[in-house]
């Protein structure tokens, strides 16, 4: 069953407690993410159903939401998710060759996951890292002036740390 | 080297801390502000002539002007630190190396428009810079600068951070809005505007971080001091991300009155284009203004040196200029081809629609379509003149400005490029093979030291 520990709890409580009395949706999204890191990486309906109760609001105002932005996961994902910008400022770097060897390196397309469920590649626009081309995003942080000898050492590292 | 008012202390040791960053000075904004009546501070921000650093370009003492004073009905001021233009990552930078320069202008901002609770919405990727903005934000509570009875002033203030999702669309302001009240992020038909009607229908106001940063240095050398920097109505220094094929990227704060040919090819900023290549174009606002090839880049069409600052960007117009919007700048050198690029971009505003208004929708689905076609070498001469008549079918027709955004860098390209165009329509087996490069260089270049 999908519920969030004591402290998360606790957590939640401090998120609700940023907004006026009465305007708890605005702790929708916050809550979303931390479902997301909690649950598996992923948002199902139960985990969509069990935030709306957490904020006495109908589960459709939480599935419209979820929906809309790009970073909840609708599907189960990889333990890692490779996210790789391919707009333009990326592409003038070499985006579209880091995706390429990715997707050879990995043996996976766009949007798939490995066979042992160790990575998910996504292509995702614009991440604001401009300057630092070709990037990508890996949970919480970026990797930044990507090369195939750094997406190398990335993988590499994903299996030695697992 | 120009004068900088917002990064000269940003690579201090230690700065992201409050005891480092009071020492070189910090904080003495609030302490000066927090004596002035809040109406004075409006007046000091009118006289900096600060626009709004966001992509509009709004002057910001009369935006806060605006503002509605309802009794009894709280008002908010919000910071948009969603930054999802492609090409744009100074707020970012800001935030990252010099967080308590947010929040000083964050609390003198407050204090000027009654907003006794304000809120970051930062891009749900940012998720690092979360936690540095929430260190700030508890070191300042430690030290009496937040909370309740500011330093014995009466004045009660909360700032909390508020993370995205994945978003474009909520950098505009009213889906911003609509975001941070737990929605999707559809943009808000106007009026009403914030102003008058925000947040939980509260009057609001909505400002870039890098215009609430300036609020600092304004309030430290008083308004007419900080319009004295700059040229004309391009006041105070500005950051411009640079990004691209050059061989400096990277976040650089200038002073209006540089040239672009300065900007580009001084080692003081970009260092020039890499690899020993030639300037081919550049967007130099962020992906939603008109790209500009490089003859128009650095020239006028009249022939007169082109500057960094918001009138000479836009000097011509869309027909021979573009603008200063976000202070993205987007470099290509003569290997790039024009129609991949501009692909890029379509595919970006067609994912980041919201879907409200058909024209949108639709026609950016469409535009990336065929932009698609003819990258690939399928396209006919008559789709160069459908992706026009789209676009133009797009801009003004929409609820809010993204559709605009979207139209106006598939206009630029086909009104400067459109040779480049004509050659994947007739040279089809080519285009997969090689880039359209090496045309519209600029005349040879007095070099700048
Ligand atoms: C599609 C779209 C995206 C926008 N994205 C941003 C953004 O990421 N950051 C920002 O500060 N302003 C953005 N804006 C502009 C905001 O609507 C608003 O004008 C700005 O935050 C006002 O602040 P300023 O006056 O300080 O610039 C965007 C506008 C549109 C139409
Ligand atoms: S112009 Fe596009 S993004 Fe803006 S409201 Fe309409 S559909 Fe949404
Ligand atoms: S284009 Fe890739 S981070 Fe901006």
């Amino acid at each position: 069953m999908v519920k969030f520990s004591e402290d998360k709890i606790k957590e939640v409580e401090a998120i609700i407690a940023r907004y006026p009395q009465g305007k708890q949706k605005s702790a929708l999204i916050p809550l979303l993410h931390l479902a997301q890191e909690e649950f598996g990486g992923w948002l199902s309906a139960e985990t969509m159903d069990y935030v709306a109760s957490l904020l006495s609001i109908e589960s459709i105002e939480v599935y419209e939401v979820a929906t809309f932005y790009s970073m909840f996961n609708l599907n189960p994902v990889g333990k890692h998710v490779l996210e790789v910008c391919q707009t333009g400022p990326c592409m003038l770097k070499g985006s579209d060759d880091i995706i390429g060897y990715i997707k050879s390196k990995l043996g996976i397309g766009v949007g798939e996951t490995t066979a042992d469920g160790m990575f998910t590649l996504k292509t995702v626009e614009c991440l604001g890292a401009c300057g630092y081309a070709p990037m990508m995003q890996m949970g919480m942080h970026y990797k930044e002036h990507l090369t195939p000898a750094k997406v190398d050492e990335i993988i590499a590292n994903c299996y030695n740390h697992k | 080297m120009a004068r900088k008012l917002l990064l000269e202390k940003a690579h201090v040791e230690g700065i992201r801390h409050f005891d480092v960053y009071r020492r070189e000075g910090g904080y003495a904004a609030v302490e000066k502000a927090l004596k002035m009546d809040p109406a004075a501070i409006v007046e000091e921000v009118k006289k900096s002539g600060l626009r709004g650093r966001g992509g509009a370009g709004f002057a910001t003492g009369l935006k806060w002007s605006f503002l509605a004073k309802p009794e009894g009905v709280p008002r908010y001021l919000v910071c948009n630190a969603d930054e999802s233009e492609p090409g744009t990552f100074k707020d970012r930078y800001l935030m990252e190396f010099i967080p308590h320069l947010l929040i000083e202008g964050l609390i003198v901002s407050s204090f000027a428009l009654g907003s006794n609770r304000t809120y970051i919405y930062i891009r749900g990727e940012y998720a690092w810079i979360v936690g540095i903005l929430e260190q700030a934000i508890a070191e300042a509570k430690q030290n009496g600068f937040l909370g309740k009875n500011i330093l014995g002033t009466g004045f009660d203030l909360e700032i909390y951070v508020q993370r995205g999702a994945g978003a474009y669309i909520c950098g505009e302001e009213t889906a911003l809005i609509e975001s941070l009240e737990g929605k999707r992020g559809n943009p808000r038909i106007k009026p009403p505007f914030p102003a008058i009607k925000g947040l939980w229908d509260c009057p609001t106001v909505v400002n870039n971080v890098e215009t609430l940063a300036a609020v600092v240095p304004i309030m430290n050398l008083g308004g007419e001091e900080y319009a004295k920097i700059g040229v004309g109505r391009s006041t105070g220094t500005k950051l411009i991300s640079a990004c691209g094929n050059i061989n400096k990227p990277g976040v650089y704060e200038i002073d209006m009155t540089i040239s672009v040919e300065e900007f580009i090819y001084s080692d003081e900023y970009c260092g020039g284009i890499a690899n020993g290549k030639k300037l081919k174009a550049c967007i130099p606002g962020g992906s939603s203004v008109p790209i500009l090839p490089a003859n128009l880049l650095l020239k006028t069409a009249k022939g007169e040196t082109r500057y960094m600052n918001y009138e000479s960007l836009s000097d011509g117009g869309f027909a021979t200029g573009s603008m200063m919007g976000s202070g993205g700048f987007i470099v290509l050198d003569e290997d790039q081809c024009i129609v991949r690029h501009t692909l890029t971009l379509a595919r970006f505003y067609r994912h980041e629609s919201c879907g409200q208004c058909s024209p949108c929708r639709e026609g950016t689905g469409w535009m990336e379509k065929i932009l698609h076609k003819i990258e690939s070498g399928k396209g006919a001469m008559s789709d160069i003149d459908l992706l026009w008549d789209i676009q133009r079918k797009i801009e003004g027709n929409t609820i809010c400005p993204l559709g605009d955004a979207a139209a106006w860098p598939v206009a630029a390209a086909i009104r400067h490029f459109r040779d480049e165009f004509e050659w994947h329509v007739n040279n089809p087996s080519l285009c997969l093979t090689q880039n359209y490069g090496l045309a519209h260089y600029a005349d040879e270049l007095s070099v700048v030291a």
